[in-house]
């Protein structure tokens, strides 16, 4: 338990882009987002002794090494793909308050247009995959071979089962390009997205069109966690972590053998979340949830507990993710609309908006927020944070 | 007239461990699926042990080969260069009577016609001498 015991202290981000690329390595990315929030939260290298790194982008060790970190002394990598950042804040969370470590900097970034793209990437180390060598030996050679060819399997029975839409995943597709129209820094910034238009994008594996999947670009993000008690010292009003949990769809390594098609990793960790901040959903002011593909932030609204079961196609509605609408999801544009920063991106945003430096898209009063990750075969993470 | 042989350049599974047993039942036109020898569930992927009870034991049991559609996509644009010249697939979860489901291509289905609960039995396409790949096809 470590409610209110831990927060973010600080937050940096490198600019996002796509044409002509960062034009640096994926580990000097992450350092340029890491020394911007080091300046944030007033601390410096030497003082950050825990390191969580992000899967295949980066070395804890490298990190620290260059950071001037001489203290090492709690370094991991959680392999949870995109539910990875948010999975380490929690982590992150439980070792300053153990006193496993004292401030945790957590960064993930890539060059995931100009580096490697999807589509022009072969895997040949079966592990490298989510699912490892069960993608490799059951799925791969099927011709579903990346994520929203498996994830389409999830959206087709959920439409199924729940009649769920084109048209509903065409609203949050819309929702995020609403966002980033109010974020300078979002790369789909003055390019508006109509439902006509969405409707009219390319379909890539049903029901997934082009505009449902996340963009592909070049950046990286960073956050430090740190003790509330040593928050005090420092420059920035601290964001507390009132609760965060990560969990595991069963079986989490194989997607087509669930009895339950559509408990993730978030089914698990949601609850422990709420119970541990004190607070329900219909509390968030907003919610920063991880944004691959449309269909999944309907689930994760389902699964974190915003709607029940089924419910999550007409909630996102009308607006109603939309600022000003009963709740905002991803107001800086997400992974759909603003850059693919692994998820990372999603925590600094809450992290904008509880401090209220979120400009022209801050969420008035906003005071409680949640933040989720989802990667891999459905690998969840949730934090409630609150100012 | 000569005639050349186009290699196989799309993945294949690796022939190795349990995978190597599950294929090597493929190769012969049979469906298989381990079964616990202590409590007889069937199990899919292959799994070295049984979930429900634990038990080491099992044996590969013959499926009936049927099953319905349980969820599908249609891959209109490949994101894996091998399979540019292959779309549109379809990708079919297939619940098979055994209680499991198996992951295959549809063969004989135009793509708008799929549907879930759709009945299909399975085939066997030898892609290479060494793999052949489970298929589905449409059955009454």
């Amino acid at each position: 338990m470590f409610k209110d015991k831990a927060c973010i202290v600080g937050i940096g981000e490198t600019a996002y882009c796509r044409k002509p690329g960062s034009g640096l390595g994926e580990e000097a990315l992450q350092l340029h987002a890491a020394v911007a929030a080091l300046h944030d939260a007033g601390l410096s290298g030497s003082q950050i002794d825990g390191v969580l790194a992000f899967p295949n982008v980066g070395k804890c060790e490298a990190f620290a090494a260059s950071l001037g970190s001489e203290n090492l002394r709690f370094a991991a990598i959680i392999h949870m793909g995109g539910a990875a950042p948010v999975a380490s804040l929690r982590l992150a969370a439980m070792a300053v308050v153990s006193g496993a470590a004292n401030h945790v900097l957590i960064p993930a970034g890539w060059n995931g247009y100009s580096g490697a793209r999807v589509r022009q990437t072969v895997t040949t180390d079966k592990h490298s995959i989510p699912g490892g060598a069960i993608a490799w030996d059951y799925y791969l050679p099927q011709g579903l071979t990346v994520p929203p060819q498996w994830y389409a399997l999830m959206a087709r029975r959920h439409m199924h089962e729940y009649g769920t839409t084109h048209e509903q995943m065409g609203a949050v597709a819309i929702a995020m390009r609403r966002h980033a129209q109010l974020n300078p820094a979002a790369l789909m910034h003055g390019k508006s997205l109509t439902m006509a238009d969405y409707l009219a994008s390319p379909m890539l594996a049903d029901p997934y069109r082009v505009n449902d999947c996340c963009l592909e670009t070049d950046g990286a993000a960073a956050c430090i966690v740190t003790t509330v008690e040593r928050a005090r010292d420092l420059g920035k009003p601290p964001v507390y972590i009132m609760g965060a949990a990560a969990g595991q769809p069963y079986p989490a390594d194989e997607i087509t053998n669930r009895k339950d098609f559509h408990r993730t990793g978030l089914s698990i960790a949601a609850p422990e979340a709420f119970r541990m901040a004190g607070v329900t959903p219909a509390d968030a002011d907003f919610a920063q949830i991880y944004d691959c593909f449309t269909f999944e932030v309907i689930q994760q609204i389902e699964e974190a507990g915003f709607c029940a079961r089924g419910e999550g196609g007409p909630f996102v509605e009308n607006g109603a993710i939309e600022l000003g609408g009963r709740l905002p999801v991803n107001t800086h544009g997400g992974l759909l609309s603003e850059a693919h920063s692994l998820g990372i991106g999603h925590i600094v945003e809450a992290v904008k908006q509880l401090r209220g430096s979120a400009g022209a898209r801050q969420v008035a009063d906003a005071e409680v927020g949640v933040v989720t990750g989802w990667g891999d075969f459905g690998d969840g993470s949730i934090a409630i944070l609150r100012r | 007239m000569s005639r050349q042989t186009i290699p196989y350049d799309k993945p294949l599974p690796a022939l190795e461990g349990l995978t190597a047993g599950f294929y090597a039942w493929c190769r012969q036109g049979e469906l298989r699926f381990q079964r616990c020898a202590d409590c007889g569930t069937f199990r899919h992927v292959p799994r070295e042990i049984c979930a429900q009870c634990n038990s080491f034991a099992w044996s590969w049991e013959p499926s009936t080969g049927r099953g319905t559609v349980y969820t599908w996509t249609v891959v209109e644009r490949a994101l894996h260069p091998a399979f540019v010249n292959a779309t549109p697939l379809a990708p079919v979860v297939v619940e098979m009577e055994e209680g499991v489901r198996l992951l295959g291509n549809m063969v004989d289905c135009a793509p708008h016609e799929l549907r879930i609960g759709m009945p299909v039995q399975v085939e066997f396409e030898a892609v290479t001498a060494e793999v052949s790949l489970p298929r589905f096809r449409r059955r009454d």
